[in-house]
């Protein structure tokens, strides 16, 4: 297209643009009119009075050595020290599965890539002993894996997905262990499983099982088969109208029953117990993101000749579960919180662990001091996940 | 049946076929044949059936009564049926409907590597060849939500022609553009006339219509009021509806 025949184009003017100073900021935000002075004055000074006696009994009062002193009970339970270097490798292979990934994908960030290496090492200057050996080698395993991953993008890409794929199965046989007392892997029974280890592996076997029962569900109840859609819709309304300590109790109590025979463990119980549950919301979650897509995808699809299962695989599912990931996650934190309810079937995981903490004679009493441990490791776990999902979103956002 | 007689056998035939949503009545007997190479252009008011009729062609709208053979496949509810003839049958929409997840590259290679099983070289390639002849190769990256209107609607009709298909079928591809977009569609739309492809396309855009069609159909209601050549129709027109119709289409 040729320009000389069109006008000269308007000068073009650079958005408006103010430059804060401290004060200028102050004045602006918090002291723009005496009324907004006098909110600022007596909420500055609220902040003072509680933050100071919060500060005071926090570092003065508080008896954090019932934390330092059950550490091990908090992070493994009653799991064998001559076995913990299994966990600790599962941590070592997480972070530098995570340090590969953010130099094969990651857009460069240097901030992130210093989360990846600085989180272990912060936590390190925190702990001491063991704890801090192994979290130091996390770190170094996370900065090898984003060296790597930086060095060679293109090619390690694909031994990045390989190793998600073949983490989580490694991760099981490595804290289970198989074989007697001689094997190299000893067996570890589940009933030594405990703490923040078996939090997050209830968590993550329930997100990775629920997920894809939840989409099949989901799609069930959106079939044109009558029965499959008849199952599908019983079974959500069924799990979805009962709660989770019935569904636990029901997965200790009846799992036996209907295998007859076979003895299946108490972890791998309320496990199920979890996935049957979770993958009823899920559905729900997920049917929400299928009926957001418009009727032109799937008429589009259907004329190019794809049938039912790819349309579903290629066009249908990628756009509903991108729009659900908010909605997922929040499902996904809430499962991770609702593990604790696995207490009542006799289980040990962090909150368990917590209350035979307080049992002790040593430290009856420090209740606030544990549950605030406690909350500080959910609420940790929690941002990581609801961070993830934020970038993953940015991430598939394709309107930009 | 020797391959000369097949080529003069219609591609498209329509015996009286009829469709009800509920108790309406949308498709009241449409009988129609189109040869090869045939560019039909079928327009009406709203509600008159058209968009039913041309989605009963590849089976998007089930049709209840009278038969419908597209390239000597009977459209019943064998499904394989259905899916040799979508397979044949390419579609343009007036809302474009790409697929927002996928590049401009994946919308079009994708039908052809998941459907037809081509490499996915040799399906890019055509890819390629296909966005030059619409005129926007510099785009093959880009995401729809990118795209101006009219270009995507040129990638629709680049992702329905990378099946290969014998028909396209194109319903009302220029009424959701906005008019500097309509031509830049339209000229995609005379090139693929006349080089040869079996087009039947809904629409009232009616200079198309006039420059490139060999038969018109006007619909109204549910059945064909009127067809003919466009110099017919124009020209000519033997009903009072269709004549109705034209002046006011045509008057603004």
């Amino acid at each position: 297209m040729s320009t000389s025949s069109l006008p000269a184009p308007a000068e073009v003017l650079p958005p408006p643009f103010e430059r804060y100073t401290l004060l200028g900021w102050l004045r602006r935000n918090l002291f723009s009119t005496w009324y907004n002075a006098l909110l600022t004055a007596i909420c500055a000074a609220l902040i003072f009075l509680a933050g100071r006696s919060a500060l005071e009994w926090a570092l003065g009062q508080a008896r954090w050595e019932v934390i330092t002193a059950n550490l091990r009970l908090f992070l493994v339970g009653q799991y064998p020290a001559s076995a913990t270097w299994r966990v600790w490798a599962c941590v070592g292979l997480l972070a530098a599965l995570i340090g590969l990934s953010y130099g094969v994908w990651g857009r460069g960030r240097r901030a992130n890539a210093l989360g990846v290496v600085g989180l272990p090492v912060v936590l390190a200057l925190v702990f001491e002993g063991e704890t801090r050996i192994a979290l130091l080698a996390a770190g170094a395993a996370g900065a090898l894996g984003l060296g790597l991953g930086r060095w060679r993008r293109a090619r390690l890409a694909r031994w990045a997905v390989f190793g998600w794929v073949i983490y989580f199965p490694l991760v099981i046989v490595l804290v289970s262990g198989f074989g007697g007392e001689g094997s190299v892997l000893p067996l570890v029974p589940t009933n030594l499983w405990g703490g923040l280890l078996l939090t997050l592996l209830l968590s993550v076997v329930g997100i990775v099982f629920s997920f894809p029962l939840g989409v099949l569900l989901a799609l069930g109840r959106q079939s044109g088969l009558p029965a499959v859609r008849a199952l599908s819709v019983t079974y959500i309304e069924v799990l979805r109208g009962v709660p989770l300590v019935t569904v636990l109790f029901m997965a200790q109590l009846m799992l036996p029953l209907f295998l007859p025979g076979v003895t299946i463990d108490r972890v791998v119980r309320a496990m199920a117990g979890i996935v049957l549950f979770s993958a009823a919301y899920l559905a729900e979650n997920v049917r929400g993101g299928l009926q957001a897509i418009p009727r032109g995808q799937y008429e589009a699809a259907r004329a190019l000749g794809l049938n039912t299962w790819k349309m579903m695989l290629l066009i249908i599912l990628p756009q509903a579960l991108k729009i659900v990931i908010p909605v997922l996650v929040g499902q996904f934190i809430a499962l991770f919180k609702d593990t604790s309810l696995v207490v009542i079937v006799g289980l040990l995981e962090l909150m368990g662990i917590a209350k035979a903490v307080l049992a002790q004679p040593d430290f009856l009493g420090l209740q606030a001091e544990v549950y605030l441990f406690v909350a500080l490791v959910y609420a940790v776990f929690c941002y990581l996940m609801s961070d993830l999902s934020q970038r993953l979103e940015r991430r598939l956002n394709t309107e930009r | 049946m020797s391959d000369q007689a097949k080529a003069e056998q219609p591609i498209i035939i329509c015996r009286d076929v009829h469709k009800w949503y509920g108790h309406y009545h949308a498709l009241r007997g449409i009988s129609m044949e189109v040869k090869r190479g045939e560019v039909v252009v079928i327009f009406g008011p709203s509600g008159s059936g058209k968009s039913t009729f041309i989605r009963t062609i590849n089976r998007l709208e089930e049709h209840q009564r009278g038969e419908i053979i597209v390239d000597g496949i009977r459209l019943s509810h064998d499904v394989r049926d259905i899916e040799r003839v979508r397979m044949e049958t390419g579609m343009v929409f007036q809302q474009f409907n790409l697929f927002p997840h996928l590049t401009v590259l994946e919308n079009i290679t994708l039908a052809p590597i998941w459907v037809r099983g081509w490499p996915r070289a040799q399906a890019e390639e055509v890819a390629m060849q296909l966005l030059r002849r619409v005129g926007i190769p510099e785009q093959a990256r880009k995401y729809p939500g990118q795209l101006s209107g009219g270009q995507q609607q040129r990638v629709a009709i680049a992702r329905a022609l990378a099946m290969q298909p014998k028909i396209m079928l194109f319903d009302e591809p220029t009424s959701a553009l906005d008019p500097e977009m309509i031509k830049e569609v339209l000229d995609v739309m005379i090139e693929l006339a006349e080089s040869g492809m079996t087009m039947m396309v809904v629409t009232h855009e009616m200079g198309f219509a006039r420059a490139v069609a060999d038969t018109m159909y006007f619909f109204d209601q549910g059945r064909i009021v009127e067809s003919g050549t466009p110099e017919q129709i124009f020209g000519d027109p033997k009903e009072a509806r269709t004549r109705l119709f034209l002046s006011q289409i045509l008057s603004h």
